[in-house]
């Protein structure tokens, strides 16, 4: 291309743009000549509370695409449902609700306080708090802890929600679930012991040191025996915190109103503003975004973030409304081992740089509303996470670096390139397009890359299964990964351990097997110390980088909207990309 | 076929005068062929003509593709993301960035040239419209020609098949078709696959359309009288079939052929829009119109330049093909 200095001039212009959007970011403040509207101000709910209120009532008109997964607290798994489930759910443990990294701190829920964790970490103890009750007064005691907890064994049931919690207790599998249980009160599982209704014991066989972690997911919350309705409990969960279903039309409608039982004084974290919740399904996305902004509902519930035409008006026009988030999903492409020249570790520093990971950005929709470029396997927001930079991905500014790529290439003993196949998912937005992206620019590297486009739904029988990517002769896999719980253990380890490569659903993706990788994780689960355990992630990372075995790209964020009339609006670092919706409030009385 | 006989000679002897103007006149209509006749319709149906130079003007585009978009844009695959606004991704500059650079602006997200990304998606649209075309108009005036011909249980045989056909969801055959069939078939590969596998189905399902007009042709041709002399002089079926019938078919099979090619340019772009055409990132223009879903509220000239661009190649096929039926009608006026 002849036309070097121009585009470069233009290059420059657009980075003083950029540039001038952080300095504005890093204010922190709500700048008035960008935006007309009177919201609270650009990013005003990014580590701290925007319009903080303790104002009670109305209604928080909330819109999805997507409807929960599940509203059975031990069948959801998407983080959504996880969010929103803290107004029905309570757990004995629970995220903190303040904004920013403070939200990742346990504090006692149901629990008078957090574990008492004997010597060798293996017994967790709680005692249950005083006048803790489910939606029709009758007490909440430590049985139906322990049963809701079961529940999670009954798999051919209860499927859909995570295992952590079943395979830390149980390893071996033995205890069949409650609905086989053969002892009269159901509670046959002899990891948890109930010694009176106001004590719960869990005894692990192994240490873990993010146990309590499990323990805060809505699959740690009590359900009362009586009112297990097993498959059917998600149209009509029984409720022990502040809000309890008024009707729920799966795919259309979920309506909650105040539980009078909940008490404000049992409860130290939840604040309970609203009346009502009422939460409207409809698949349009553009047209959700266009009736967010007009005010017709306050809050997105999937908060996957607006489409473009949405966001590109927001961001223009009301942007005092719009808080720019991250979602702690880290973009990436596997380069997968099995297949040729991917075996060869000089062939895959040749993809991490010869990737333009600038372009990349900007095809998902530039800094905004792609996110920021990604050095570090983790994101951000788990601990271990780290600047270390070894392809210089961040000191280029996330261009590529076309010499060195074509030195690893005859390293790799492929002069002049090869061929390579990418997947990427068709129903994620954005996706193909930065697989098209990808493959232009690893062709000025004699990379030739053809698309493979998939539907993301079958990602566990094809892209998931090594076998069918060996038949396939797939050899890089885009696709993005966010975890279940801020540590390494609940975001990388079935990412890079061998013993999580299975023939399906299977996402070590690159199938990478390195027994130094498993020693480690076996060594950071062990620890207690979470600062202990991070250093231990960090590790790894610096580990999978070094050997170029996965190739994060971005770290992503979200374009999301805030309604005007919501008050108490943050993110916490605990449900990334997304309000914490147990504290919204509203300002009026509609 | 069957002109009236001309009574010139037995009238040609009053005056001297007379004569040669008569003669002139009746040398005049003589002189003119079928062919010429149409060429002369079609010389006076302006709106034809311009359809067909639209025509002829979009096949030479398709044709020297390369050579266009190395003196007029860059190449199609090319990315210029610093065309694009940083915050909204969309082309910056007015009417979607159009430019002299950039004579038909960029596209939002990825910045490649729509201007280039138009002219090698005619290659694709006009290739698959063309080929589609003649395995219809192969197959179609094979087993039209034999149904017609042979009557009996050959016609109802092949009638049925061609019933089945028109009434067979094709599209959503198509579809499914392409989400099977692996993305190397027959020693092909990548886009090349693809277009064959379009190419084939487009033209399977096209071929009873034609069909059933050369059936209903040669059904009335068959029982003319130089089809008989034919027979009774001991000419074979096939040179029955291919020297006396099939010349005298060529006209309705070139118009439905020329007719036929605007709704496959509109199925390959239904199937490209669908997600079922070309792969990424090989340009189309239902691929482009899809793209352009995503931002036509705010970029809608990225949605203006493809769909303009498919309206009229297909108003052109649809012009010159009406225009080519009504010069080569025998019972047209003049």
């Amino acid at each position: 291309m002849p036309r070097v200095s121009p585009k470069r001039r233009l290059t420059a212009g657009a980075a003083l743009v950029v540039a001038a959007l952080v300095t504005t970011t890093a204010c922190g403040g709500g700048d008035d000549d960008n935006g007309g509207g009177k919201g609270a101000g650009y990013n005003a709910a990014l580590n701290k509370v925007a319009n903080p209120s303790k104002k009670a009532g109305g209604t928080l008109r909330m819109v999805g695409k997507q409807d929960l997964d599940s509203a059975d607290p031990q069948r959801a798994y998407y983080g959504m449902s996880w969010d929103f489930m803290r107004f029905y759910t309570r757990q004995l443990v629970s995220y903190d609700t303040k904004p920013g990294k403070a939200g990742t701190k346990l504090v006692p829920d149901l629990a008078e306080s957090t574990a008492k964790i004997s010597k060798d970490g293996k017994t967790y103890t709680y005692k249950l708090r005083d006048g803790v009750t489910w939606e029709d007064g009758s007490p909440l005691t430590s049985k139906d802890v322990k049963y809701g907890i079961e529940r999670l064994w009954a798999t051919d049931t209860i499927t859909g929600g995570p295992g952590y919690i079943r395979q830390t207790l149980d390893p071996k599998g033995e205890y069949k679930g409650p609905y086989k249980d053969t002892s009269k009160d159901k509670l046959g599982l002899k990891a948890i012991e109930t010694p009176d209704d106001k004590t719960i014991v869990f005894k692990l066989p192994k240490r873990n040191g993010d146990f309590e972690q499990f323990l805060a997911m809505p699959a740690g919350s009590p359900v009362k025996a009586a009112k297990d309705t097993k498959a059917k409990y998600t149209s009509r969960p029984f409720s022990s915190g502040p809000y309890k279903f008024q009707s729920y039309k799966p795919g259309k409608k979920i309506v909650l109103v105040r539980n009078d039982k909940w008490k404000k004084d049992s409860d130290p974290i939840r604040p309970a503003l609203p009346d009502k919740v009422d939460v409207t399904i409809s698949a349009n996305l553009e047209e959700n975004d266009k009736r967010l902004m007009s005010g017709d509902y306050d809050v997105d519930l999937n908060g996957t973030g607006m489409t473009q035409s949405g966001r590109v008006t927001a961001v223009q026009k009301h942007k005092a409304n719009v808080d720019n988030m991250h979602t702690s999903f880290v973009r990436y492409v596997a380069l997968i081992h099995t297949a040729k020249p991917f075996d060869n570790v000089h062939c895959r520093k040749a993809v991490f740089y010869g990737t333009d990971f600038a372009g990349l950005q900007q095809t998902r929709g530039g800094k905004l509303a792609a996110g920021d470029i990604a050095n570090s396997t983790l994101p951000k927001a788990v601990p271990g996470s780290s600047d270390y930079d070894p392809y210089g991905v961040l000191e280029r500014k996330g261009k590529p670096d076309i010499a060195k790529a074509k030195d690893e290439l005859k390293q790799c003993g492929k002069p002049g390139g090869f061929s390579a196949k990418l997947t990427a998912r068709n129903n994620n937005p954005g996706e193909v397009d930065t697989a098209e992206a990808l493959q232009a620019q690893l062709k000025k590297v004699g990379i030739n890359v053809s698309v493979e486009q998939l539907d993301g739904a079958d990602s566990a029988s094809i892209t998931g299964s090594p076998s069918v990517v060996k038949k396939r002769g797939y050899s890089m896999q885009m696709s993005g990964w966010g975890p279940d719980f801020p540590t390494g253990q609940g975001y990388a380890q079935p990412l890079f351990d061998s013993r999580f490569l299975v023939e399906n659903g299977n996402y070590n993706e690159s199938q990478i097997k390195d027994k130094k990788i498993d020693a480690m994780f076996d060594d950071a689960i062990a620890q207690t110390d979470l600062n202990k355990a991070a250093e231990i992630y960090k590790k790894i990372d610096k580990r999978i980088l070094d050997q170029a075995d996965w190739m994060p790209f971005l770290y992503e964020k979200n374009i999301t909207w805030r309604g005007e009339r919501l008050t108490n609006a943050y993110m916490s670092d605990a449900y990334n990309g997304r309000y914490d919706y147990v504290s919204l409030g509203v300002n009026d009385k509609k | 076929m069957t002109a009236p006989l001309h009574d010139t000679p037995a009238d040609a002897k009053p005056t001297e005068d007379v004569a040669p103007a008569a003669g002139a006149g009746v040398k005049k209509v003589e002189g003119r062929s079928l062919k010429q006749i149409a060429w002369n319709r079609l010389k006076r149906d302006k709106v034809a003509l311009a359809g067909g130079i639209t025509v002829l003007v979009l096949v030479l585009v398709a044709v020297f593709a390369p050579l266009i978009v190395s003196v007029l844009g860059h190449p199609p695959n090319d990315f210029h993301q610093d065309k694009l606004d940083p915050l909204t991704n969309l082309p910056t500059g007015s009417l979607g960035g159009v430019s002299g650079d950039f004579l038909f602006g960029v596209e939002p997200n990825k910045g490649r040239d729509v201007f280039s990304r138009i002219v090698y998606g005619a290659r694709i649209s006009l290739l698959v419209a063309f080929l589609a075309a003649i395995v219809a108009v192969v197959l179609g005036t094979l087993f039209g020609i034999i149904a017609g011909y042979f009557g009996g249980w050959v016609d109802a045989l092949i009638s049925r098949v061609m019933d089945v056909l028109l009434s067979f969801p094709q599209l959503l055959f198509i579809i499914s078709l392409i989400s099977v069939l692996p993305d190397d078939l027959m020693g092909l590969e990548g886009t090349s696959v693809r277009v064959a596998i379009l190419v084939l189905v487009i033209g399977f399902f096209g071929w009873p359309y034609i069909g059933r007009i050369v059936r209903g042709q040669t059904l009335s041709l068959r029982e003319r009288e130089y089809v008989e002399a034919a027979k009774s002089l001991g000419g074979g079926r096939r040179h029955i079939l291919f020297k006396e019938l099939l010349p005298n078919l060529v006209a309705p099979i070139t118009v439905y052929a020329t007719l036929m090619i605007p709704t496959n340019i509109l199925t390959e772009a239904a199937l490209s829009f669908l997600g079922a055409g070309v792969k990424p990132p090989t340009a189309s223009w239902g691929g482009m119109l899809r793209d352009a879903l995503e931002t036509y509220e705010h970029d809608p000239m990225f949605m203006v330049f493809p769909g303009v661009t498919i309206f009229i190649t297909v108003l052109a096929f649809n012009l010159f093909g009406d225009g080519l039926r009504d010069a080569l009608d025998p019972k047209g006026t003049r």
